[in-house]
């Protein structure tokens, strides 16, 4: 072995131990550096007193002691670390992943930019942000998220063919929000600025897959997405409540009245770019913070459990039947819709792996006495329209229903098999991934067929 | 057998050590440690875990100054320096060790004087 093989070697063992080291966050980049440096002395001290480089390269790092102690003895110093903040600056590992992560913040501020002015386009045109409620409460979602599919599209980069079909369907969106002879109150109209942008969501979605459609993992990611881009969402809401509140304070302590300004300014231009950013945000940290969905999952599955087990045992009790007009229904969906959402983000956060536990009966349960009350919504429901016909609102509830109750049953009946040892945990999240297209199909549908069906009623 | 200093002695004493080390001039962790071994023969147990640490405690608090500087011929190392402060810590930190040591020596008038003032009971532990 010649002198260069032996500094060859050496210098691939410390990139190895710097990649090892790198993994730890309690150590950034410069603490790195200066264990490196230290590593380097004794290993330099161990060699000129006549040991191999192998073997002082050894000893040199078996002095220094465990990564792990090492590590946390850091942590005791450095406890903000573990917080793991999002870190704008320096610090932020190689060249190219900063110059990544700053191109994506360009984007992002572009995108983030673009979708402030959209909002505030349509008024050049004299479609004012207070006079014309209609036309904002069915266009709202097609300002803010073509702007974020397109940040996830530059991300992903997916070629020509599904980026002409995400641009189809937002082009798709823009016509039946604004060809339809919508009346101001028509349920239409409701339908229409309620569903289109749950229709739209489902289009950032295929936006967010698009590097690799019919990966159920991929899915799987953007169900999470979903999730933590909601949390960040209410977030900056909150924020930004906190700021307007002072924005009106201290300008109205010097005489000035900021409500028109705040009305059609601060606060839609706020909301679309706010939409972008909370993209943004769950993009980069991605396994940077805890994901906080699954979290509040934890909390609330037992919660909400005990909730819809104390109203099935009251309608027991006193033979209560539900009495049920529109609104009713839709909370009913809504709750479906949570009960789903609990089931799912358990189900994202949810090691495969792991054996099944008291939580998994403890969703068992909560799915079960969803579909109960589900099950005596839906018989008073049908009386409901065999009595007074169809609208297009119960149609669309309906339908929802019908959407949720097929994906509770059939995943009520697998997580039966899975608590039972008879069923693996995949075939579970498989069902739900698989289900996302049916949710896209229902809302289209109603987006671009109800209205007509029922002649814009 | 080597004689060691115990880890709550080593803790205790390790931020007037790196003070004072630093107050001859600066210096970097590897040699911090180096002069640490020669200084006590050896037998203060100091590992990395506790001098980097310290030493991003102590300019935290201020007491010191880092950089990293290349020296020509050599690589870029982090060097740490003692700042105003630090050596005003050390001067108090030096008072309060010197009124440890001089109580110490009061009850040690010298270790060969200590022998148990009475006969330990046997078999009362």
């Amino acid at each position: 072995m010649t002198i260069t093989d032996g500094k060859d070697e050496l210098e691939a063992q410390f990139t190895l131990w710097r990649e090892h080291v790198r993994r730890r966050p309690e150590l950034v980049e410069s603490d790195t550096d200066e264990l490196e440096d230290h590593l380097r002395d004794s290993v330099d001290g161990l060699i000129s007193k006549g040991l191999a480089a192998d073997e002082a390269f050894l000893i040199a790092v078996k002095r220094m002691g465990g990564l792990d102690e090492l590590s946390r003895e850091f942590a005791r110093e450095h406890s903000e670390r573990l917080w793991k903040q999002l870190m704008f600056t320096g610090e932020a590992g190689d060249p190219v992943r900063r110059g990544r992560s700053r191109r994506d913040v360009i984007v992002m501020l572009v995108c983030a930019f673009g979708a402030a002015v959209s909002v505030k386009i349509p008024e050049l045109f004299g479609r004012g942000f207070n006079e014309d409620s209609l036309f904002y409460s069915v266009n709202l979602a097609l300002f803010a998220l073509p702007w974020l599919a397109g940040f996830l599209v530059w991300r992903r980069r997916p070629g020509a063919g599904p980026g002409g079909a995400l641009a189809a369907l937002f082009g798709l969106g823009a016509v039946v929000a604004n060809a339809y002879p919508l009346d101001a109150d028509s349920q239409s109209a409701r339908l229409m600025a309620t569903h289109l942008p749950i229709a739209l969501w489902l289009v950032v979605g295929l936006a967010y897959v698009s590097d690799d459609l019919r990966s159920a993992r991929r899915r799987m990611d953007f169900i999470r997405f979903t999730g933590e881009w909601f949390v960040y969402l209410v977030l900056m809401a909150l924020g930004g409540g906190v700021l307007i509140a002072f924005l009106y304070g201290i300008f109205d302590a010097i005489g000035v009245d900021s409500d028109s300004v705040i009305g059609t300014w601060v606060v839609p231009c706020g909301f679309v770019a706010a939409t972008v950013v909370a993209g943004w945000l769950v993009e980069v940290k991605q396994g940077v913070i805890e994901n906080i969905a699954p979290v509040l999952t934890r909390i609330f599955t037992p919660l909400f459990t005990v909730a819809l087990l104390a109203f099935l045992i009251t309608i027991g009790w006193n033979g209560r039947g539900i009495e049920i007009d529109r609104q009713t229904l839709v909370m009913f969906d809504l709750l479906l819709a949570v009960v789903l959402g609990l089931l799912l983000y358990s189900l994202s956060a949810r090691d495969p792996q792991a054996p099944r536990g008291p939580f998994d009966v403890l969703q068992l349960a909560l799915v079960v006495s969803a579909l109960m009350i589900d099950a005596l919504v839906l018989y008073t429901m049908a009386g409901r329209i065999a009595e007074y016909g169809t609208t297009p609102n119960n149609v669309a509830a309906l339908g929802e229903n019908i959407v949720l109750l097929v994906n509770l049953a059939w995943s009520v009946w697998l997580l039966l098999r899975f608590v039972r040892r008879r069923g693996t945990f995949p075939a579970i999240e498989r069902w739900q991934t698989a289900y996302l297209p049916v949710y896209a199909l229902w809302f289209w549908t109603v987006v671009l067929l109800l209205p007509p069906l029922f002649s814009f009623r | 057998m080597l004689l060691r200093v115990t880890k709550d002695l080593v803790a205790a004493s390790a931020t007037p050590i790196v003070l004072g080390i630093l107050a001859e001039g600066e210096s970097y962790g590897y040699a911090i440690l180096r002069r640490i071994g020669d200084l006590s023969g050896g037998e203060l147990d100091w590992t990395e875990g506790l001098l980097y640490p310290l030493l991003h405690r102590l300019e935290r608090l201020g007491h010191v100054e880092s950089s990293w500087q290349v020296v020509p011929g050599e690589r870029r190392r982090k060097y740490y320096r003692i700042t105003r402060q630090g050596l005003a810590e050390l001067a108090e930190q030096r008072r309060q060790w010197q009124t440890v040591v001089e109580a110490l020596q009061q009850v040690w008038p010298s270790i060969a004087d200590i022998r148990p003032l009475f006969t330990p009971l046997e078999g009362n532990a």
